[in-house]
């Protein structure tokens, strides 16, 4: 089979329900695939799929491979990696996408070694475009830019793969969007024949506890995050403080993580969560690139921080130059009185 | 009792700029990087790898091997594995490795650790950070798995048990943990909850100081005047087993078409110095009577219930 112009996206799944980056790939693919005049096909490893592949049909795909067999029941890099190259080679996608979750960051790189073929890490945006090697003054047309911060976040570049396929990319859950799934989609679901050879059993799952979030950034309607600028727990504590008189939810920056203030769940950029709240605030974060990319497209955006020059303040809709320990306290104090 | 046996481990290891503290100063009124202001650093997930295999070598003996793939300044993160407790360290450096992607960076890689292993040996376990801070991929682990044909651990932050040719590992991630039992030879990549990296040894720092690639030789034997050449110093050095190690290209016998840029399936095609949409915005005085003018105006905006 030649190549074909097909954006593929890899399917995650737990015991029927599909991973949210898997609905929101879906949907991106979609878009993709109408520029490129092609297909969406979703590649949905898993045991006792029911339901799920007439579901994905409904949320975009317009072809589904299910490969339904016990020993893909929990995920493994090898068992995953052998199916996906395998169909890979078979058919040859032009694009294939993978969420920017455990399993895909552990698989993607995997695949993409396999094949010798290019991956982009965390992308928060693809684009189709063309592209010209000017060493060769060649032009490749349609190909899939992938647009990442780089840098620690302090840049943004697009990337290209001119002479490999597929176009590989992963990209974080929430950066796309989803869409209404449409009940009278019509698609196509075609059994794979699953081959795994003895040496894909290297490893075995003991065990496996998924805990419940207790932080739910990404459909939080207010976040308050904090960053370098928080000197202490006890002033983190004030951002909590606020995040509770406003219903909302604790973030953080990564330089905030990294000083040990909150832990790594409540971190917002290109490589924690992104987030689309109604009300952000920013207090005392500087505004790397990596940090903006996760929360830039908020309804409202109030930024406090001491440097006037602070990337931050670009973004921001209302403009504090101030200390956060004075004016944190100030926005309590206001808020509080507001419910008198 | 079980029949213990040593671990041969090898780490893989990046100096890193440190894009944490990055800062105004960082950019060029270009739009380009000076990126001669940041401080080059030790991967910080890579220090947790090296003090995994550093607790292996406590336990079981055998031998901890550091490598990294960089400019010759790399030597810098190799003398900082030495003072931590390395046996043996590598530099493979070579300009026809610039511009690698991941995919040209794991091939190196994976023929740097083939000739580390020499040739009727091999690595019991290879270990790397999750990822590198200047590019936050976490790719090159997976793929050098791949390519010295490995099962991969990712985001491994204990061993469970270690027995024979088995490991059991177990694994976190934000939202969850497994426990998985693989086959030794294995790569892990290791988070940074795994451990509290030990810190340079005082004896270490003294009995590694001299430790350097030919390339220092020049600027070190200034500083030590009793050496009187070049060849002297090399001599004194391998007999104290203080040379560390360099591999070119060539000593690799790398395919060139899988090194460097042409070795990279993806290409830059442009890199954006970001310009912010300028928002509408307002500047709100950090005065009480400021801030609670902002919060009628977002109740007013039903923003704020």
């Amino acid at each position: 089979m030649s190549e074909s112009r097909n954006v593929w996206v890899f399917i995650e799944q737990d015991e029927g329900k599909i991973a949210d980056v898997s609905l929101e790939l879906l949907a991106k693919g979609q878009e993709l695939a109408g520029v490129l005049g092609s297909e969406v096909w979703a590649l949905l490893p898993g045991w006792e799929l029911g339901g799920v592949p007439d579901e994905l049909i409904q949320c975009g795909a317009d072809r589904v491979l299910a490969a339904d067999h016990p020993e893909l029941e929990l995920y493994r890099t090898l068992p995953y990696t052998r199916l996906a190259v395998d169909q890979v080679k078979k058919y040859q996608p032009y694009i294939f996408l993978f969420g920017a979750t455990p399993v895909g960051r552990d698989l993607a790189p995997r695949v993409a070694s396999a094949l010798k073929v290019g991956l982009t890490a965390d992308c928060t945006d693809l684009q189709i475009g063309d592209y010209t090697i000017r060493k060769e003054n060649r032009v490749c047309r349609d190909l899939l830019y992938q647009i990442r911060p780089a840098f620690g976040g302090n840049l943004i570049a697009t990337i290209v793969n001119p002479n490999t396929r597929p176009q590989m990319a992963t990209v974080r859950t929430g950066v796309m969007h989803r869409r209404e799934p449409e009940l009278d989609r019509v698609g196509v679901v075609e059994a794979v024949d699953v081959v795994l050879e003895p040496s894909d059993f290297a490893l075995q799952v003991l065990s496996r506890e998924v805990r419940e979030a207790t932080v739910h950034l990404q459909d939080a309607q207010v976040v308050v995050s904090g960053g370098a600028g928080i000197k202490s727990k006890d002033e983190f504590q004030l951002l909590e403080e606020l995040a509770h008189l406003l219903g909302g939810e604790v973030g953080a920056s990564r330089a905030a993580v990294d000083a040990g203030l909150v832990s790594r769940e409540h971190q917002v950029g290109q490589t924690g969560t992104t987030v689309r709240p109604r009300l952000y605030i920013a207090a005392g974060i500087s505004g790397a690139i990596q940090h903006r990319a996760g929360m830039d497209q908020s309804n409202k955006i109030i930024a406090i921080n001491t440097d006037v020059n602070a990337p931050i303040f670009q973004v921001a809709h209302y403009k504090i130059v101030g200390d956060v320990g004075e004016v944190l306290p100030m926005l309590i104090k206001a808020l509080k009185e507001k419910t008198k | 009792m079980a029949t213990s046996r040593q671990y041969q481990c090898m780490v893989l290891v990046k100096q890193v700029p440190d894009t944490r503290s990055v800062s105004g100063e960082v950019m060029t009124s270009e739009g380009t990087m000076n990126r001669s202001v940041l401080p080059a650093i030790f991967n910080p997930e890579d220090l947790h790898a090296l003090e995994m295999a550093l607790q292996v070598k406590d336990q079981f003996g055998g031998q901890v091997t550091v490598l990294t793939m960089g400019p010759l300044q790399a030597t810098e993160v190799l003398r900082e594995a030495l003072y931590r407790g390395a046996d043996r360290v590598i530099l493979v450096s070579d300009r026809k490795f610039a511009g690698a992607d991941t995919q040209a960076t794991s091939y190196t890689l994976a023929k740097a650790v083939d000739k580390a292993a020499g040739p009727n040996g091999s690595f019991d376990l290879v270990f790397c950070g999750r990822q590198a801070i200047d590019g936050d991929t976490a790719q090159v682990g997976p793929q050098v798995a791949d390519k010295l044909s490995l099962p991969q651990i990712t985001y491994a932050e204990s061993i469970i048990d270690l027995e024979g040719d088995a490991i059991v590992v177990q694994r976190a991630f934000e939202q969850g943990t497994e426990l998985v039992k693989c086959r030794l030879p294995a790569l892990l990549t290791v988070v940074a909850s795994a451990n509290r990296p030990r810190p340079a040894s005082a004896r270490k720092r003294i009995q590694y100081k001299m430790a350097s690639a030919p390339n220092e030789y020049p600027a070190l034997l200034k500083r030590y005047p009793e050496f009187s050449d070049v060849a002297g110093f090399d001599t004194y050095l391998d007999e104290h087993n203080l040379k560390i190690t360099v591999w070119s290209a060539a000593d690799l016998q790398v395919d060139d078409t899988q090194i460097g840029l042409a070795g990279s399936p993806t290409q830059v095609y442009k890199v954006n110095f970001v310009v912010l949409e300028s928002t509408d915005s307002k500047e709100v005085p950090p005065t009480p009577e400021g801030i609670q003018a902002m919060i009628q105006e977002l109740i007013q905006e039903y923003i704020v219930d």
